[in-house]
């Protein structure tokens, strides 16, 4: 499997108070634990288990996600900024490994 | 390509055996969605209103079905959306995703893709932050189901 690619799409400029939509994606196969390869044998279930959205250290956004979401797991919130600051994005994996983007963005 | 006669009797034979042979998966009962709602609420029936999903009517690959859900709220530090959970009542297991909000998200709003074994209802449940309960239910026809198999 190829290293998770986490991708995000925040604006770059924003007016003070305004809410702001985030589209974040990451390349990941999401495999459920309910297929099976060709000799019959269950293929374990690895996912991104949680992913979390901090602005400035705080936490805005967090989902907790199970198998049924689809491989390459896209999600799209908002937020409301009032400062100027950086977006941390963090994806954890079932395995424990995490993987993570930052995103800096100005309020005028 | 032209197929002879022969020929496609000969697939469609294939694709019936295929079908019957393909494993049956036990898929969850609406008494363990039932119980993944009670658990959420705290064993409280949630009202209706406030929250809408957003789902196609027909979607034709089970893999990846957008979903969006918005609630009503003025997201303000003592009146906001805490979480909002998304089930699928005919997949093999209920759960399919937890948002949890803040105050500093602006809008109760979240959209992502999810996978459908069959023919089934999408439940959204919000969780307020004074306790109360909503939810919204909407069913969804999947064409090719999404659990690999």
């Amino acid at each position: 499997m190829a290293a998770p690619k986490p991708r995000v799409k925040v604006p770059k400029k924003a007016s003070k108070g305004e809410v702001i939509t985030i589209k974040t994606l990451i390349s990941h196969p999401m495999e459920s634990g309910q297929r099976k390869d060709k000799k019959g044998e269950v293929i374990p279930r690895q996912i991104i288990n949680k992913f979390t959205c901090e602005y400035n250290g705080q936490v805005v956004f967090s989902c907790d996600l199970e198998p049924a979401v689809s491989a390459n797991p896209y999600l799209e919130f908002n937020a409301k900024v009032e400062d100027s600051g950086t977006f941390k994005f963090t994806w954890l994996d079932d395995d424990g490994s995490t993987y993570s983007t930052e995103n800096k963005l100005t309020v005028e | 390509m032209t197929l002879t006669r022969r020929e496609a009797l000969g697939l469609t034979a294939g694709a019936a055996a295929f079908l019957t042979l393909a494993p049956r998966i036990a898929f969850a009962a609406a008494e363990e969605t039932e119980a993944a709602i009670k658990a959420f609420t705290g064993g409280a029936t949630p009202a209706s209103g406030k929250v809408s999903l957003d789902t196609p009517e027909i979607a034709e690959n089970g893999n990846t079905v957008p979903v969006g859900v918005s609630v009503e709220s003025p997201m303000t530090a003592d009146n906001y959306v805490e979480s909002v959970m998304i089930l699928a009542d005919g997949n093999p297991a209920p759960g399919v995703a937890t948002f949890h909000f803040t105050a500093m998200s602006g809008i109760a709003e979240a959209k992502t893709r999810i996978r459908l074994a069959k023919t089934q209802n999408v439940i959204a449940i919000a969780k307020m932050s004074d306790g109360s309960t909503f939810m919204d239910k909407k069913e969804v026809k999947v064409t090719i189901g999404g659990c690999g198999g």
